[in-house]
């Protein structure tokens, strides 16, 4: 009997959570192939990627610097993706928000004072949203695609950076060497771990994440958001306006990102550099999608891409595994997580079509 | 005299850096007028690059190495395709995760072939024309790709516009449910021209990293896939225009260059931005402009389709 | 040349085609239940059934694009199976769909080809399309792209790229829903011409009176089975429409009309609007008044500004001067459909999926998305969910909605019982204003009378009611004044009553592209069951 495929009547909602479960299960297991394939002790290879750091305080710890990030980010772009919005730009937001707060942090240099660092997070978040305005309003106005736009204006962040931290604010004491100067005492954020990197940004992501969800779920702001993304036309019967959607979600995770680029570089990395992320603004759309755009599941996803970088170091250093395998990870759990939320809408039926008279039973009457 | 030659080596220049542009939209175009979107671009291209390269390093043999960088193409489009036509995932999340796989498998494999040299692809030298002044350079003494790139425009304008087979792909782009109804495998043809996409990218990629650069350097694509994205909109889905974008966007980044290297006091990174800005400046110009050009997207870009059976 | 078949007569050597014991299932329905009919040479069938019978199944399952579960087919005499279309049509089998499998961006040349298998050089097509349109009188420029034509053209090209192949056997779907009655009075000449050529027809509707004037015999579908044959001729109306429903129509009760006395809620005057996208119609000079109490119908053959001119009214589109639409007295034409809302007017658009209900939310968000602000749902930007769920339980109850719950999706109702939950949530949040477009389209007879009903309901309690809709039987039967839109256009409105049938299909722009045609004859009388 040939497997049929039917769609559901009603999206199977324990499938919808279990596929991020299935996601990550296969990417474990295929992960194990690769390790084998590219002639590496797989059990190690797993063990060291995927168990080891969160068997010690700091690997935790660590994990939770770099899930911070992510969950700030990624919250951010589920309110967009939820809307149709695709900010795909994250990452040049991010940039700009640690050039614009770790500006002021420059300016302030050797000022004492304990609004320093709430006006460089203002900053942050501003600087960010401001990059996100241009995508926000090209489209909103002209309706160009924002996917583009936010990628193009991606590189042009990284090379604006690199122009800054190359000239203007090289550190004169620097050696010549491409980064500013160490930001001074007031402008860095306090750790919350004693002993470890963890810093204020982590709670503030925690924080970020719950209010998205109640946004999301419980004022007619999230429902605006679902009903615009869902179904543009109905929106419009509402009296919906998309323009304001777009530009709600494109602030709303521009400012995220600028902030979380904020806290990088007035946390773990104390003065603007060319290359400020491994790429979390990309990361963090997995993030998004991992945790099915629900800012409550995007924290346990940030967790797990955090994992994925932390494990990818590990790895590398204790089995020789490249660096490049993290990427790889990445992408592979999106896939998987995709072709999993097949199940979410279609079942596969192996027993034969029901006989006309047993199915006749379940037919809804009219 | 000289300034004559030096004019047409930039020509010469400008056709290279507009080459993978051009092969790139020219498979997202075919994809497109499927009514699929795939946004993978940058990762196939990634993927044809690296294949290509170190094929070619490990056998000695440049058209083993093109031949390897199409089907690493094809083979991440064709993920692409049973993810999105069979398993019905999202075209646009799809086309991000094949950019960000594209991304890190080409950095894994080609970890081990950064700086290494390799033979070039070979420009095709025909005796006499080949050394004609003008003309020669900068018609007749190009690598096999660049000729296929062209060639293979003028043949998609063609199967489109004149075949069966092309009219049969544009209707499945225009209303996937009647090309269904009047009995026309609607996934069957997408799957062709996503393949089709997987192998111009690939191409592209090869280009890139056997005859513009060429060595191997992580992530050597640098956003042209997205810029082939944004060409294929600026040509309203015609080949033909599309050429014309290609070179203009080959252009622009040669410009760049120039200007970079006649030293015009302005940093480095202004003139490296210059592309990436102009790509926005004609998305808008071209969704502002009178021309309404999105107008011609395919009816059915980016919308799933699965038939009743 | 094969003789006409006569009505009744079933005692042929071997049909054209024969369908034993076809059976479908999609998941929760089964579609058709061993079903079986045969069509004889030169013979005009018609199947018969409401909406959601499953005429629609098994036509596709005769053209080879949905497969039978269960059950044979034989054409000749002889088994057969039909993978796909392309052998449907290399049998001789030409199918006309309801909703047109056309590609608006092309060509009617290009729609042609890509629906004739043999079809190589476009030149000599091109010919071979001017040949049959002159044969059967069906006008048609090749080289037209799709975009630009009416309903009526768009159904030629249809008709045309089957009849390209020589058809033996000829289905067509509910071919009339979208033609003015000149135009299909001239369809049914042509189809008498084919049937005289010994072409089978297999003609499906459920319009009856059509059906007792075409159709030689007929079958009737219910729920998926066969429950009746007859020969159309001997039957009522009344009869076919008793068997296709299975119990006597509920009749509507209707009220006495009111008098337009009493001042307009509902006011629009002057209202032009540029068409937004390249396939819009821009909307002229509209002006009518709907005074409370009175339902008031706008006619018209689809793609003549109805779209539009439902977004000018409800505020999805925004007019150019706050006068040119009137709510209550108040100038509303600057206002966009939120605020529209506030002054008492609620709509439902005829798009049900999507426009009108988001398909993957429930019920009671679905509520939520109309009548949050005229139910008092918000608290401070928050949703109150308890009475939110309240509210859609009680359009649920009050309208008889089929549902498991109010926590269903609106995309798992049926076609009908979605419309019903539709139209209640606009009713419950009691509007001085209600625009409704396409109310019963592809509804279940029961369901349409339903909303007929609390239509009438509606108005009596002192609502302005507007419909628009492409079903004239239905401005017939529901409408005290109505009007035709045609090409962006609003006739003078008439009452209902005094309204003569040919008048308005005239209005409604006869027939499409015929000019050398002289106008047909109108139909008998307003042709409707409910």
């Amino acid at each position: 009997m040939l497997p049929r495929i039917e769609r559901r009547r009603e999206l199977d909602h324990r499938m919808f959570y279990l596929s991020p479960v299935l996601a990550v299960a296969l990417t474990i297991v295929t992960g194990f192939l690769l390790f084998l394939a590219m002639g590496y002790d797989p059990l190690q290879g797993v063990f060291h990627f995927f168990v080891s750091p969160l068997l010690s305080g700091y690997g935790l710890a660590e994990l939770g610097l770099k899930a911070g990030p992510l969950i700030l980010i990624g919250v951010g772009l589920a309110l967009g993706f939820r809307a149709n919005v695709w900010n795909i730009g994250a990452e040049g937001q991010l940039t700009m928000g640690a050039v614009a707060g770790g500006g002021i942090a420059l300016a302030l240099w050797g000022v004492d004072g304990f609004w320093v660092l709430p006006l460089m997070c203002l900053a942050g978040i501003l600087g960010g949203m401001a990059y996100a305005a241009i995508p926000a309003f090209l489209k909103a106005r002209f309706d160009v695609n924002e996917i583009l736009t936010s990628l193009m204006l991606t590189y042009v962040a990284t090379l604006f950076l690199s122009m800054l931290v190359y000239g203007p604010w090289r550190d004169p004491m620097g050696f010549n060497f491409p980064q500013s100067r160490m930001f001074t005492e007031s402008a860095i954020l306090p750790v919350v771990l004693a002993g470890t990197r963890l810093h204020l940004g982590v709670i503030v992501a925690l924080l970020v994440a719950v209010t998205g969800w109640v946004l999301m779920t419980r004022t007619i702001i999230g429902f605006q958001i679902r009903v615009v993304g869902q179904a543009p036309a109905a929106a419009a019967f509402a009296g919906f306006s998309r323009t304001r959607m777009i530009w709600l979600t494109l602030m709303t995770s521009g400012g995220l990102a600028g902030l979380a680029g904020l806290f990088e570089v007035a946390g773990p990395i104390g003065q603007l550099i060319p290359v400020i992320t491994p790429g979390y603004g990309f990361t963090a759309i997995i993030v998004a999608f991992l945790g099915r755009l629900n800012p409550l599941g995007i924290i346990p996803a940030g967790l797990i891409m955090a994992l994925s970088y932390i494990g990818g170091e590990n790895a590398q250093v204790e089995v020789g595994t490249p660096q490049a395998m993290t990427g790889v990870f990445q992408g592979m759990l999106l896939f998987f997580l995709l072709a999993s939320d097949f199940l979410v809408r279609y079942r596969i039926r192996l027993q034969a079509p029901g006989t006309p008279a047993a199915a006749r039973a379940e037919a809804p009457a009219e | 005299m000289s300034s004559e030659f030096a004019f047409v080596l930039t020509l010469v220049t400008v056709i290279s850096a507009a080459t993978p542009l051009l092969l790139a939209a020219l498979g997202e175009l075919v994809t497109e007028r499927s009514g699929v979107l795939n946004l993978g671009v940058e990762g196939m291209m990634l993927a044809g690059a690296v294949s290509g390269f170190a094929v070619t390093v490990s056998t000695g043999s440049v058209a083993l190495g093109v031949l390897a960088a199409a089907l690493a193409g094809m083979l991440m489009a064709f993920v692409f395709g049973v993810l999105t036509l069979s398993l019905m995932a999202n075209q646009v999340a799809t086309g991000l995760a094949l950019t960000i796989f594209g991304i890190g498998l080409s950095s894994l494999i080609g970890a081990g072939f950064v700086g290494i040299p390799v033979t070039p692809l070979p420009k095709l030298h025909i005796p006499v024309i080949s050394s004609l002044p003008v003309v020669g350079p900068l018609l007749f003494s190009h690598d096999a790709l660049i000729y296929l790139s062209i060639a293979l425009t003028v043949g998609v304008a063609w199967f489109l516009k004149r075949t069966r087979w092309g009219m049969v792909l544009r209707a499945v782009g225009e209303s996937d449910e009647s090309a269904h109804s009047i009995g026309y495998n609607v996934i069957a043809v997408r799957y062709l021209a996503v393949v089709f996409g997987g192998f111009a990218s690939g191409l592209a990629g090869a280009f890139l990293s056997l005859s513009y650069t060429p060595m191997w350097i992580e992530h050597m694509t640098a956003g042209r896939g997205w810029i082939a994205l944004a060409l294929v909109v600026f040509s309203s889905w015609r080949p033909l225009r599309l050429l014309f974008g290609a070179y203009l966007f080959g252009g622009v980044t040669i410009l760049q260059l120039y200007a970079q290297g006649a030293g015009i006091g302005v940093p480095a990174q202004i003139m490296s931005m210059l592309p990436y800005v102009a790509t926005i400046i004609v998305l808008t110009v071209i969704a502002a402009g009178p021309w309404r050009a999105r107008l011609d997207a395919p009816a059915c870009l980016g919308k799933p389709f699965r038939p009743a059976t | 040349m094969a003789t006409a078949m006569n009505g009744g007569d079933g005692a042929v050597a071997t049909p054209r085609l024969e369908l034993r014991g076809i059976s479908k299932k999609f998941p929760g329905v089964l579609a058709n239940d061993r079903v079986s009919l045969s069509v004889a040479p030169g013979e005009i069938h018609a199947l018969l059934g409401e909406n959601g019978a499953g005429k629609s199944t098994l036509v596709k399952m005769i053209y080879g694009v949905l497969h039978p579960d269960a059950g044979e087919m034989f054409w000749h005499g002889e088994p057969v199976t039909v993978p796909d279309p392309h052998t449907a049509r290399k049998l001789g089998i030409g199918l006309i769909f309801q909703h047109f499998s056309l590609f608006e961006a092309m060509t009617v040349l290009e729609n042609i080809a890509l629906g004739v298998d043999d079809a190589t050089d476009m030149k000599s097509l091109a010919q071979r399309v001017r040949d049959v349109s002159r044969a059967y009188g069906l006008p048609l420029d090749p080289h037209r792209e799709v975009h630009t034509l009416s309903v009526g053209e768009r159904q030629r090209i249809e008709i045309v790229r089957c009849l390209l192949q020589s058809p033996q056997l000829l289905i067509m779907d509910e071919p009339t829903s979208v033609l003015t009655p000149q135009e299909v009075e001239r369809l049914f000449e042509t189809l008498r011409q084919l049937s005289k050529e010994g072409v089978s027809i297999l003609y499906i509707s459920h319009k009856l009176e059509e059906i007792k004037a075409l159709c030689d015999r007929a079958t009737i579908l219910r729920g998926g089975r066969v429950v009746a044959e007859c020969d159309p001729e001997k039957e009522t109306a009344k009869s076919m429409a008793q068997m296709m429903i299975g119990a006597e129509l509920r009749t509507l009760s209707r009220r006495a009309p009111r008098g337009e006395s009493r001042e307009a809620r509902l006011k629009v005057k002057g209202l032009n609007l540029e068409a937004d996208h390249a396939f819009g119609v821009s909307l002229k000079d509209i002006g009518f008044a709907v005074a409370p109490g009175e339902i008031f119908g706008i006619a018209g053959v689809a793609g003549n500004g109805q779209t539009e001119l439902f977004e000018a009214l409800t505020g999805e589109r925004i007019a150019a001067m706050p006068h040119d639409v009137t709510i209550d007295g108040k100038p509303a034409g600057r206002l966009g459909a939120a605020a529209r809302r506030r002054l008492g007017m609620c709509s439902v658009p005829e798009e049900r999926n999507g426009h009108a209900a988001v398909p993957e939310m429930t019920l009671v968000e679905n509520f939520v998305l109309s009548g949050y602000r005229r139910m008092k749902l918000l608290r401070r930007g928050f949703l109150r969910a308890d009475a939110a769920a309240e509210l859609a339980g009680r359009v649920v109850e009050k309208f008889n909605v089929k549902t498991p719950g109010t926590g269903a999706s609106a995309g798992s109702l049926s076609g009908g019982n979605l419309q019903k939950y539709i139209v209640g949530r606009e009713i419950v949040q009691e509007p001085g204003v209600l625009v409704v477009s396409q109310p019963t389209w592809g509804v279940d007879a029961g369901a349409a009378t339903a909303i007929h009903q609390a239509l009438f309901t509606l108005a009596e309690k002192g609502t302005a009611v507007v419909v628009i809709s492409q079903d004239l039987d239905e401005l017939l039967t529901l409408s005290d004044r109505l009007a035709v839109i045609n090409l962006g256009t609003l006739s003078r409105s008439m009452v209902t009553a005094e309204a003569s049938i040919d008048e308005i299909g005239l209005l409604m722009g006869g027939l499409h592209g015929m000019t050398e045609h002289q106008p047909a004859h109108g139909r008998k009388g307003g042709a409707h069951v409910a």
